[in-house]
C-alpha cells in the first residue's frame, strides 16, 4: 500500500479529489447565477465572466505577487461585467438571454486579447491546505489538498440559503424575481435590485474563474474554460434555485469532470474525450429528466424569461 | 409670372414635407432597420478604436487596415467572401428557430457533426464518381447537422428543456465526439501532429467559382438564405411558423401542429449549419479535424442578431463580418494586435446591436408628421 500502487482504487479516489478540486468553479458560478436568477434575470454571460476572472486573477497575481489580490481583481472584473449586463438589460425591450450570449463572446474575446502576454509567465498560485497529512498514500494526500476558496464556497452556500429565506436583502431579491410589480409597489427599484444581484453574481463567477487560473489547473491559457460557466448556469436550473442543492450538484459535476483524467491516470485512454464531455452529458441528462413541458419548474422565479 | 413662380415655389415648399412624411411613414420601418444597426456598428467601431488606442496603436491605421484587409483589394474581397459562406449558413441556424421565438446558439455543434457526417459519406463512397460523392456529402451534412439541432428542438418541445442551454451543451458534446473519432476510429495513421481523418480526395473537393478563389460554398449559402427567406415570408408553412412564434397559444387554438413546426424548423436550421460543415470539409480542409471548430458557429449567432433574424439581411451582414474576420490577419501583421482582437470587436458589436434594440420606434424624425 505504502508504495502507492493501490490499483483501481485510484479511480474513485481521484474522482473524489476531483469532485473537491474541479467543483469549485462550478460552485461559485452557480451560487452567483443563483442570486442573479432569483432576482428575475438570467445571465448567460457568466462563461465570459469566468474566463475574464481567470485572466485578470492571473495577471494581477503575476504583477503584484499576491494571488489573493488576483482573486479580488477577478471578483471586481466579474462585478463590472455583471454591471454591464444589468445596464444593457435595463434598457427597454432588450432581451437578457441575448445580452448574455453577447457578453459570453465579448468576455472570452477580451480575455484572450488582454491575456496574450500572460501565457508565458508563471504567477504565484493560491496555497492549499493539506488535509491528508494523516495518510501515507500519496493519492489520498493529493485528493485532500484542498483550496481555501472551496471551503469559502462550502460555507457560502448555507449562508446564501439562510439569507434568501430570512434577510431583508434576500426577500427583496426574491420579490423582484417573483413579481416586479410587487417590488415596485413596495417602493423599490426593480432595476436597481437586479443590477446589484447581477453584480454580486458576476463577482462570485469571477472568483470562480480565479480558481481556474490560480489553483487548478493553475495556469492561464485560451483553453482554460470550456463551458464550465454555461454548465453552471444549467446546474442552477437543476438545483431549483436552491444554494444548498447548488453545492451538492457542483460536487457531482466536479466528480463527473474528474472522471476522464482519473481513468487516464490508470491507463484507460480510449474514450478520453467522451469522458471529458461527461459533465455536459450529465447536465443534459439531468435537464431531460427533471424538466417537464407541462408545468413550470418548482422554485423557478416567476419573472425569469428562460423558464417560460 | 413672378407671383406664379413664387406660388409654385411656395406650393412645393409646403407639399414637400408632407410628401416626405408620407415617404417616411411608409418606409420609416425599413430605414430604421438599416439606420439603427448601422449606427450600432459605427458606435462599436469607435469604441474598438478607443480600445486599440489604449494599447498604443493609432485607430486610423486600424480602420485603414481593417478596410484594406476586408474589402480593399480583390484578394481581400475573395478572402472575405470565402469566410462569409459558412457564416451565412451558421447564421441561418439561429435565424430560422428565431421565427418560432427559440434562441438556438448551437450552430457550432451542428457544423462539426455535419462535417463529420459529410466526411464519413465521402470516405465510404471512395471510388464513386465525384458528383455522386459530393451530393452524398451534402445530404449527409444536412441530415447530420439537422438531427443535431432537431434534438435540441425535440427536447424543448417534449421535455421542456431550455433550447439555448441544451444547444450550447451539444456544442461541447459534438466537439468531444469529433475529437474521439478523429483520434480513434476515423484517424488517418499518417496524421501525426494533428489527428485527422483520411482526406476525402482532391477529385471530390467542390472547388472554386470560375475566375475566382471563392469556393462554391458561397453559392450554397446564397441559395440557402434565399430559400429560407421564401420559406419564412412567402409560404403557408413560414406563415404558420411566424404565427407560432408570435403567440404559441393562438397557434394551438387555430390548430397548427406546433411540434411539427418546431422539429422541421430546427432540422432545417441544423441542416444549414451542417451544410456549412460540409462546405468547410469539401472546399477548405479536405478532411475533418479539430481545425473545424474555428468559431463560425458562434460568429453566426452575431450575424443572425445583427440581421434581425431576417434570412435575406443575413447575406450582407455575413459578408461584413466575414470581412472583419478576414482583416484579422492583416491587423496581426501590420499592427501587432493579437488574433483575439477580432473576437473583441465582434463582442463589442454584439453588445451595441442588442443595446440598440431600445431605439426602435423612438427616433422621432422617422415617424413623420402624424
Amino acid at each position: 500500500m505504502a508504495d502507492g500502487s493501490i490499483g483501481l482504487w485510484t479511480v474513485p479516489l481521484a474522482v473524489l479529489g476531483g469532485a473537491i478540486r474541479v467543483s469549485t468553479p462550478f460552485l461559485f458560478v452557480s451560487l452567483g447565477e443563483c442570486i442573479t436568477e432569483r432576482s428575475g434575470r438570467i445571465n448567460l454571460g457568466l462563461e465570459g465572466t469566468l474566463v475574464m476572472g481567470a485572466m485578470s486573477a492571473y495577471g494581477i497575481s503575476y504583477l503584484t505577487g499576491s494571488p489573493w489580490l488576483g482573486v479580488l481583481a477577478a471578483g471586481i472584473t466579474g462585478a463590472l461585467l455583471g454591471a454591464l449586463h444589468a445596464g444593457i438589460c435595463s434598457l427597454p425591450r432588450v432581451n437578457d438571454v441575448a445580452v448574455g450570449i453577447a457578453l459570453m463572446l465579448f468576455g472570452t474575446g477580451l480575455a484572450f486579447y488582454l491575456g496574450k502576454p500572460l501565457i508565458e509567465p508563471t504567477a504565484p498560485r493560491l496555497p492549499a491546505i493539506d488535509f491528508g497529512w494523516w495518510s501515507d498514500i500519496p493519492q489520498v494526500r493529493a485528493a485532500l489538498r484542498i483550496n481555501v476558496l472551496f471551503l469559502i464556497g462550502v460555507v457560502l452556500a448555507p449562508i446564501l440559503y439562510w439569507a434568501f429565506r430570512i434577510t431583508r436583502w434576500g426577500l427583496l431579491i426574491r420579490t423582484a424575481g417573483e413579481s416586479s410589480d410587487a417590488a415596485r409597489a413596495m417602493g423599490h427599484s426593480v432595476l436597481l435590485i437586479r443590477l446589484r444581484a447581477t453584480m454580486v453574481g458576476g463577482f462570485l463567477a469571477g472568483i470562480g474563474g480565479s480558481f481556474l487560473s490560480l489553483f487548478y489547473p493553475g495556469s492561464w491559457n485560451e483553453g482554460l474554460s470550456s463551458g464550465q460557466g454555461i454548465t453552471a448556469v444549467a446546474l442552477v436550473i437543476f438545483a431549483r434555485w436552491d444554494p444548498l442543492l447548488c453545492l451538492w450538484a457542483s460536487l457531482a459535476f466536479g466528480g463527473a469532470a474528474a472522471l476522464g483524467p482519473a481513468l487516464q491516470s490508470v491507463g484507460v485512454t480510449s474514450g478520453y474525450h467522451l469522458f471529458n464531455a461527461a459533465p455536459y452529458i450529465l447536465t443534459l441528462a439531468i435537464m431531460i429528466i427533471t424538466c417537464s413541458p407541462k408545468r413550470t419548474l418548482t422554485g423557478a422565479p416567476a419573472e425569469l424569461s428562460i423558464t417560460r | 409670372m413672378t407671383s406664379e413662380t413664387a406660388d409654385s415655389a411656395e406650393a412645393v415648399g409646403t407639399i414637400t414635407p408632407t410628401a416626405d412624411a408620407g415617404f417616411l411613414q411608409r418606409h420609416g420601418g425599413t430605414i430604421e432597420y438599416v439606420l439603427i444597426p448601422g449606427a450600432a456598428l459605427a458606435g462599436a467601431l469607435v469604441v474598438f478604436g478607443i480600445f486599440v488606442m489604449m494599447s498604443g496603436k493609432n485607430p486610423l491605421d486600424l480602420y485603414f487596415y481593417m478596410y484594406q484587409g476586408a474589402f480593399g483589394t480583390w484578394f481581400s474581397w475573395q478572402n472575405t467572401l470565402t469566410r462569409a459562406a459558412p457564416l451565412i449558413l451558421t447564421a441561418l441556424c439561429t435565424a430560422l428557430p428565431a421565427q418560432l421565438g427559440m434562441v438556438i446558439i448551437g450552430g457550432e455543434g451542428a457544423l462539426l457533426i455535419g462535417a463529420l457526417s459529410a466526411t464519413s459519406a465521402a470516405l465510404l463512397l471512395q471510388g464513386m464518381p465525384p458528383l455522386v460523392v459530393q451530393i452524398a456529402m451534402v445530404i449527409a451534412g444536412v441530415i447530420g447537422g439537422g438531427l443535431w439541432i432537431m434534438l435540441a428542438g425535440a427536447l424543448r418541445q417534449y421535455r421542456g428543456v431550455n433550447e439555448t442551454i441544451s444547444s450550447l451543451l451539444l456544442v461541447y458534446i459534438a466537439l468531444a465526439i469529433l475529437n474521439h473519432l478523429v483520434e480513434g476510429m476515423m484517424r488517418d495513421p499518417a496524421s501525426l501532429n494533428k489527428p485527422s481523418t483520411r482526406e476525402i480526395g482532391a477529385a471530390n473537393m467542390i472547388g472554386s467559382i470560375p475566375g475566382t478563389d471563392v469556393h462554391w460554398g458561397l453559392v450554397f449559402g446564397l441559395i440557402a438564405a434565399v430559400a429560407a427567406y421564401i420559406l419564412i415570408y412567402h409560404t403557408v408553412f413560414g406563415f404558420a411558423a411566424r404565427v407560432a412564434g408570435g403567440n404559441i397559444r393562438a397557434a394551438k387554438i387555430v390548430g397548427l401542429g406546433v411540434s411539427k413546426l418546431i422539429l422541421t424548423i430546427c432540422f432545417l436550421a441544423g441542416g444549414a449549419a451542417g451544410l456549412a460543415g460540409m462546405v468547410e470539409v469539401a472546399a477548405v480542409q479536405g478532411r475533418t479535424n479539430a481545425n473545424l471548430a474555428a468559431g463560425y458557429g458562434f460568429t453566426g449567432i452575431l450575424v443572425a442578431f445583427l440581421a434581425r433574424q431576417n434570412p435575406l439581411a443575413i447575406i450582407p451582414v455575413a459578408i461584413l463580418l466575414g470581412g472583419i474576420s478576414a482583416s484579422g490577419g492583416l491587423l496581426q501583421r501590420r499592427l501587432g494586435l493579437p488574433d483575439a482582437s477580432v473576437l473583441v470587436l465582434q463582442g463589442i458589436i454584439f453588445v451595441f446591436v442588442l443595446a440598440s434594440d431600445a431605439l426602435y420606434g423612438r427616433i422621432s424624425f422617422l415617424k413623420g408628421k402624424s
